[in-house]
């Protein structure tokens, strides 16, 4: 019932952002971030944005040069997963403004905040985008 | 001008950090960087600047994220929550939720500060504690927290709750027993307006259900209304631009209701009959135009599928999964694939309608729908649509690619195996499986086709044909030759003489040496592996004995390998060899017929049964029958170790653990032949055979049974050590023969049983010795001595239980004196029954370095457990015969 990991990677397979919400070692993420990367970015675009990797699915999806992948319980709907990720993206682009990889890089900290307030201990906690942007813009 | 003058002081703004990671090429400098970068932040980190902690901090999760170690910036993190301002505090806890986990000791130091943050008057800061407890708690941590969190979860403002309701979820699953204590609050959360807290609440529901049965039942209970009432506003609710997502509002919502709906719905009718409605409400209400609205349908399939049985709803649900099936969108698909697994265990007959857009999904150019549909399908056959079924699954074999075809291949197996209307069928599909995709099939496989072939016996002739041509077809496929080669050289005579032609084949003519041909070829074909060229050789043999034309010819082929690198090879084109040079009248014995193997016993075994007990055996030195020894509750080593040991002094054989069927075949073949006695074997026969076996080298085969054996089963094992243990003298008497050949050669090797064993063949007889004896126990030593070595003696000791109890964990020493050496082999097996027909046996060596002036003498110790006591007994035995 769980999200596992919220990651997002770049083309090149170079991790823009990565939250974990269950404790893994460096090397078991860097192992697992590489895998499971090589898995989606060889998909082509008709095929399904659902991988199953070990005992876990993996849902994704690409946005521009960005790919959004979030890492859930095998008894996860995977179709409102890929809702969550759809508003997630909405809502920091309603924040940045036409959002691209480099502003996620640059200000990686508040992509990290966004997310907190959206995702705690991988569950789904607020969907508001209003609700979500509050916080982060009080601290501007 | 700082910055630009020194790029890595502790100044530099995150983005400047990045900008300079980008810029390099090579991850070597890439790597310098951050090293550069580490070494000023540590730095800065010594030199206490509060000024740029925020950015280090941020410079530090960024490297982490890369996947370097950042645990010095772990204090830094402590610090900068200890501060007061809110960035800093922000900062300094998200560092933490992303440096540390909850396995970390610093952690510990963290409560104090978490707590008066949990107290804190800005509400934005306790949010923020509340957030990093609840991501990385840990479960000492939560008990002490707790009471703060369900504070909290009443507080007035709306953020707050929702965050301190996911926070008690971490806490409830590190501390189950702190579940009662959130029930009631959790209850009042139920019954929110505001969405946000609405969501955590509803999951703080469903994991409390699932923490404790308490809580599920006073949620059935109190809450199945309003909850209904919630979701019933939900869907009716009008446009909110808040949670509006394509057109439906809140769909997170509405799936997270329809979780919770589930889980206390699920064995539940009252509650399941309360939620019917608004189930059928929802189904037709959803906009499947849109994602968000399919997510809600599968959510909402999910439910009717789990909760008790409402014949409308079911049918309602299947009938929406047909129609995702039948979308283009591959992501539903694989949906409702998935879901259909599931609804199988409920609804087989509905499904089974969907099953021709199943066949088609599963030759889907997507590899995940292919996966699904193919576990779906296997899960559909039964015994009327398996064959049409089949029939696809192995055209697509054809075409499919090879990741895949190892899957398909598994599975088309079992299924052909598990639901075959009738053998010739399977045979046929089988060859069609091995030529497409042989090197995929597994070995077990194989055996198992083999062993149907044998049982089918009016099927011989056609096995042996449709092998042929099928070998003369395929694409240098492993297994298929390997199953060729073995039934080519069982059932040679029927392909020449086609023999038991069924209506539909077409003759052939097959001379031969086109047998002969066939196994030449897989012979010499480089991609054969030792196993299947040895059952070449052995094929050769057989044909040898039933083609006497070809025998020179195949000679020829068999002393190709008599320098072969491989000793299994090696080995038996030298024995083959030397038995169609100089053995031919033993020839035809050797190599009979196969007997047919039982086909239930095998496909018990095959399931992992361990190997059934026959009676425990006395040892050759009792002379006349001949049991099969096997441990009762031991697993087959030690069966295979005694024979073994009561033949030579080699080093036992390690266990043939993965040969149960090679145990089992022992079995099946040997209790009919273990209960026949010799008849006097003919002079001839003997010497020959005594020839033979006195090569010393470890023996080959002396019967067919044991030939098919070992062809068989060449490939569950590598080929040493089930034949090297196999092929010593000793287990030649156990191994005798099928009923046909048997008493000849059972006599033969009888007297060929190594002598120590046989007392006729010994020296002067010894009596034998009751060397102990009690209430409840009787130890009976026999005697007998090697020939050549007077001061050795084995002794084959024998225990009878007197009692009318069994024993269990019976274990036997001995000791005894400087001037004696001792070995004791491993006893038939450690539990002593009760009556006095059975016993357990052991052998001792003995080496009397006095031998004729002092006599044996021994002290023994024997434990045992009887009625869940141990037992133990000691005793002295002095009055071993002289002259041993």
């Amino acid at each position: 019932m769980t999200i596992r990991f919220v990651l997002m990677v770049n083309k090149q397979g170079q991790t823009r952002l990565a939250q974990y919400y269950e404790y893994l070692t460096l090397e078991e993420r860097r192992a697992l971030e590489g895998e499971i990367v090589r898995k989606c970015l060889a998909r082509t675009e008709q095929q399904c944005s659902f991988v199953e990797h070990r005992n876990y699915k993996v849902v994704y999806r690409r946005y521009a040069s960005l790919f959004f992948l979030v890492g859930v319980d095998n008894d996860e709907n995977e179709l409102a997963i890929l809702e969550f990720i759809h508003l997630l993206v909405e809502t920091m682009d309603h924040h940045f403004g036409n959002v691209c990889e480099l502003d996620i890089m640059f200000h990686l900290e508040k992509a990290h905040f966004m997310l907190e307030e959206m995702v705690m201990n991988g569950c789904i906690v607020e969907t508001s985008k209003s609700n979500i942007l509050t916080p982060i813009q009080l601290m501007e | 001008m700082d910055t630009i003058m020194n790029p890595f002081s502790s100044g530099t703004r995150l983005r400047d950090m990045i900008r300079a990671i980008r810029a390099c090429k090579t991850a070597a400098e890439e790597r310098a960087v951050v090293r550069k970068e580490c070494a000023a932040i540590r730095a800065s980190i010594n030199e206490n600047d509060h000024d740029y902690r925020h950015r280090n901090l941020a410079k530090l999760m960024f490297i982490q994220m890369l996947g370097y170690p950042t645990h010095f910036g772990q204090m830094e993190c402590l610090k900068l929550i200890a501060s007061s301002g809110f960035p800093e505090k922000r900062i300094g806890y998200l560092g933490l939720m992303l440096l540390l986990d909850e396995r970390q000791e610093v952690l510990m130091l963290v409560t104090n500060s978490l707590k008066q943050d949990l107290n804190h008057t800005n509400q934005y800061i306790v949010g923020l504690a509340l957030c990093a407890l609840g991501n990385i708690c840990s479960a000492e941590m939560a008990r002490d927290l707790a009471p703060e969190v369900e504070r909290l979860l009443q507080f007035r403002d709306p953020n707050i709750r929702k965050k301190a309701a996911l926070c008690s979820i971490r806490i409830i699953k590190k501390v189950p027993d702190l579940a009662e204590n959130f029930i009631n609050a959790a209850a009042a959360l139920l019954k929110e307006k505001h969405h946000g807290v609405l969501i955590s609440g509803v999951q703080l529901c469903i994991d409390l259900c699932r923490v404790s049965s308490e809580a599920l039942e006073f949620f059935r209970k109190k809450c199945m209304d309003a909850l209904v009432k919630t979701l019933k506003d939900v869907v009716n609710s009008p446009y909110t631009p808040e949670y509006d997502i394509a057109g439906i509002a809140d769909p997170f919502l509405h799936i997270r209701l329809l979780k919770l709906l589930r889980v206390l719905g699920q064995g539940d009718a009252d509650a399941s009959d309360a939620m019917n409605d608004i189930l059928a409400q929802v189904a037709t209400k959803a906009d499947t135009n849109r994602n968000a609205g399919n997510a809600i349908l599968y959510e909402c399939v999910e439910t009717i599928m789990s909760i008790e049985d409402n014949g409308g709803l079911r049918v309602l649900a299947i009938n929406i999964l047909g129609r995702f099936l039948s979308n283009r969108d591959n992501n539903i698909r694989y949906v409702a694939l998935n879901m259909l697994m599931k609804a199988i265990s409920v609804d087989t007959q509905a499904v089974q309608r969907h099953r021709a857009t199943i066949l088609e999904c599963v030759k889907d150019s997507d590899a995940s729908i292919r996966k699904r549909a193919l576990e779906l399908i296997y899960l559909l056959v039964n015994e009327s649509n398996v064959k049409p079924l089949t029939k696809e699954l192995i055209d697509y074999l054809e075409v499919s690619d090879q990741e895949f075809k190892g899957d398909l291949t598994a599975k088309i197996c079992s299924i052909v195996e598990k639901f075959s209307p009738d053998k010739i069928w399977y045979i046929d599909q089988m060859l069609k499986v091995l030529s497409e995709a042989g090197n995929f099939v597994k070995v077990e496989v194989c055996h198992a086709l083999i062993v149907v072939i044998t049982n089918a016996t009016d099927l011989h002739g056609y096995a042996v044909r449709a092998l042929y041509k099928a070998f003369q077809a395929s694409d240098e496929q492993e297994s298929l030759t390997r199953v060729a080669v073995w039934c080519v050289g069982e059932y040679g005579d029927m392909l020449v003489n086609n023999v038991g032609m069924l209506d539909l084949e077409d003759p052939v003519t097959v001379t031969e040496s086109d047998a002969v041909d066939l196994v030449e070829t897989a012979i010499k074909r480089h991609t054969s592996d030792a196993t299947t060229k040895a059952m070449a050789l052995v094929a050769l043999l057989k044909l040898s004995s039933r083609f006497p034309s070809c025998s020179e010819r195949i000679k020829e082929i068999v002393v190709q390998h008599k320098g072969s690198f491989l000793l299994e090879l090696q080995q038996r084109s030298l024995e083959f060899n030397s038995i169609i040079e100089k053995h031919t009248n033993i020839r035809s014995a050797l190599v009979e017929r196969m007997p047919v193997l039982d086909e239930a016993t095998f496909s018990g075994r095959r399931a992992g049964s361990v190997p059934t007990a026959v009676s425990t055996s006395t040892g050759p030195s009792t002379g006349a029958s001949l049991k099969v020894p096997s441990g009762v509750s031991k697993p087959a080593a030690a069966p295979l170790v005694d024979l073994l040991d009561l033949s030579s002094d080699d080093n036992p054989v390690p266990s043939s653990s993965g040969s149960d069927f090679l145990q089992d075949l022992l079995g099946v073949d040997l209790s009919p032949a273990a209960t026949q006695s010799g008849t006097q074997p003919s002079k001839s026969g003997t010497d020959v055979l005594l020839d033979l076996l006195s090569i010393g080298s470890p023996v080959q085969q002396s019967s067919s049974p044991v030939a098919g054996i070992f062809s068989s089963n060449q490939a569950t094992k590598a080929p040493s050590s089930p034949l090297d243990g196999l092929t010593s003298p000793a287990t030649q008497p156990v191994l005798a023969a099928s009923p046909p050949a048997a008493s000849p050669i059972i006599d033969l090797l009888d007297g060929l049983a190594p002598a120590p064993s046989i007392p006729e063949k010994n020296g002067p007889a010894y009596p034998s010795i009751v060397a102990f004896e009690s209430s409840s126990l009787r130890i009976m030593f026999d005697f007998s001595k090697p020939p050549g070595n007077p001061q050795s003696t084995v002794i084959q000791a024998t225990f009878t239980n007197l009692s009318s109890n069994n024993y269990t964990d019976f274990i036997f020493q001995a000791a005894v004196p400087k001037f004696l050496q001792l070995r004791l082999d491993p006893a038939s097996g450690n539990t002593l029954p009760t009556g006095a027909n059975s016993n357990v046996t052991q052998t001792l060596r003995v080496t009397n370095s006095q031998h004729g002036k002092k006599s044996l003498v021994m002290r023994i110790r024997i434990s045992y457990k009887v009625s869940g006591k141990d037992v133990l007994e000691e005793g002295q035995i002095s009055h071993f015969p002289r002259d041993l």
